[in-house]
């Protein structure tokens, strides 16, 4: 078997507030596949993908990278899409270029690029404050894939976002992770999200957080309506509430 | 419901209330002194105002010019070290402790009471210099620190994962971010710095010395002049608000494509 890309074991991570966040968490992502962090508000998800960022420190336990954390191995996309209001969409996808020293000439075909895999080509001139809510969390994900990272961290991005809007930007996920081959850890509250788009779903316990089941998602990797209105997809929605549920019964006592 | 008449266009709209307003407010000034034959050393008609700026100009705008140079003097080194010293507080927060207890020291203490300490320690020119850039100091310092201080968290921390360097995100982050609040900042300080000016002129006119507006001002109280203290007093009020809408206009230049404060709509 592989080696994973990343791996927390009996991970904890506790705030200078005293508050616990993780405790005894193993988790294992592999390399290409579409992980899904699934489970109530506070109970750690965001903490995970802060902890693979580098952004924040365990405070117990252990946590392997497959990786080192230079610039451009890890993209992160927030709930917000978090550009700058006051660069242009181009100069916000060409920030993590800029960083690493990059001159603009020299990355404007890469930034074109990545505007171009999410579909905003012709919107690079535009300001964020121009641009529909979509198209916002479009210029963050392009921002994020710039580098062509190894690691895609997404913390619920869609969730601010209409269902049609929503099901546009899965569908267009879906196609970039299939073209690109990139690892996505995805955070979500929605359990037709997670089935949706994963290969693999961890249901994340609250207080403090930890893996309460994983369930594998075994269905072609090309989705659509179809997969949407399927009898497996109904199947895996019903395992997957199942295993959310007993999360928060669990939380709760 | 239906509505009749020509709409106003929108400039006519905006514009036209003030000014409808300040018209009336001198033509009935105009008119209280002529029909009241009020003396021009107890109320001046504005005509005479008018005419005195024009009779007076050899006095009055030479001396306008020592303001104008004291004010733009004083903002000038009130932004450079507003701003200089806003970021060294975000940078080192050592800085901000060891400084801010000066600069607060500094804004709560009136100038009036400054001043005459100033002009005994300097040239009164300096001097008022000096108390102009000590009154549009503090709002641009403490605006600009704000600013400084408030950029998005998550922007902070995309800068962290993409290891941006103190430098990188000071000049790509947390200065851009400080834009909106340094201009606010910076509306302020304009029409501080000109009160510094006239207030620090005041003070050193009464000890004899400067040559600038509010030195005209007294000397013409002196003399019971009242129509060139009314036309130095036009002049200050016209030139706070040609600075005022000289920085608006900077500020909505700037921010006008991506910052609520200055644009329009949003799609």
């Amino acid at each position: 078997m592989t080696k994973p890309l990343v791996s927390f074991q009996n991970a904890g991570k506790i705030y200078k507030n005293g508050t616990v966040a993780l405790a005894g968490l193993d988790l294992d992502v592999r390399g290409s596949e579409f992980l899904t962090l699934l489970g109530p508000s506070g109970c750690g998800k965001s903490t995970i993908l802060r902890l693979i960022a580098g952004l924040d420190n365990l405070s117990s336990g252990a946590l392997a990278r497959g990786f080192s954390l230079d610039r451009g191995k890890i993209g992160f996309v927030f709930q917000d899409p978090t550009l700058m209001p006051w660069a242009s969409v181009f100069d916000n996808v060409f920030l993590p270029l800029r960083l690493r020293g990059s001159p603009r000439r020299k990355a404007t075909t890469a930034v074109e690029e990545a505007l171009a895999l999410v579909g905003l080509a012709s919107s690079g001139r535009a300001f964020p404050r121009e641009l529909s809510g979509g198209m916002r969390m479009r210029a963050s994900i392009a921002r994020a894939l710039v580098l062509r990272p190894l690691v895609l961290l997404m913390d619920e991005p869609f969730a601010a976002l209409d269902e049609i809007t929503r099901f546009k930007l899965n569908d267009d996920l879906l196609a970039l992770q299939g073209e690109l081959g990139t690892t996505i850890v995805f955070v979500t509250h929605s359990v037709f999200e997670s089935v949706y788009l994963s290969t693999r779903i961890a249901v994340i316990a609250g207080g403090p957080g930890s893996v309460a089941a994983e369930i594998a998602i075994d269905a072609p990797s090309v989705r659509g309506t179809a997969f949407r209105t399927s009898s497996v997809y109904a199947h895996y929605c019903a395992q997957a509430s199942r295993a959310l549920q007993g999360a928060k019964d669990e939380d709760l006592t | 419901m239906k509505s009749f008449g020509v709409t106003p266009p929108r400039w006519a709209a905006r514009y036209g209330p003030p000014v409808l307003v300040f018209a009336g407010v001198v033509a009935a000034w105009e008119a209280y002194v002529r029909a009241m034959n009020v003396p021009a050393y107890i109320l001046p008609s504005p005509s005479l105002v008018f005419e005195t700026l024009f009779t007076d100009r050899a006095t009055l705008f030479p001396a306008l010019l020592v303001t104008l140079k004291t004010t733009f003097g004083a903002l000038l080194a009130a932004v450079i070290g507003g701003v200089g010293l806003a970021i060294l507080f975000t940078q080192w927060k050592w800085v901000e402790r060891s400084f801010l207890p000066f600069a607060i020291v500094l804004q709560v203490t009136p100038i009036v009471a400054i001043a005459p300490l100033l002009l005994i320690y300097l040239e009164a020119p300096a001097a008022v210099l000096v108390c102009a850039f000590l009154v549009a100091f503090f709002p641009i310092l403490s605006n600009t620190a704000l600013g400084l201080a408030s950029a998005d968290r998550n922007l902070v921390d995309l800068f962290k994962l993409y290891r941006a360097t103190r430098w990188q995100t000071l000049l790509h982050l947390r200065l851009p971010a400080a834009l909106p609040y340094f201009l606010g900042g910076l509306q302020i300080g304009g029409g501080l710095a000109l009160i510094g000016a006239i207030v620090a002129e005041l003070a050193a006119g009464n000890a004899g010395k400067g040559a600038g507006l509010a030195f005209r001002i007294s000397e013409a109280g002196y003399r019971l002049n009242i129509p060139r203290m009314f036309a130095a007093l036009a002049l200050i009020s016209a030139t706070g608000i040609a600075i005022f809408a000289a920085l608006s206009a900077l500020s909505f230049y700037l921010l006008s494509r991506w910052h609520d404060s200055a644009a329009g709509p949003e799609r």
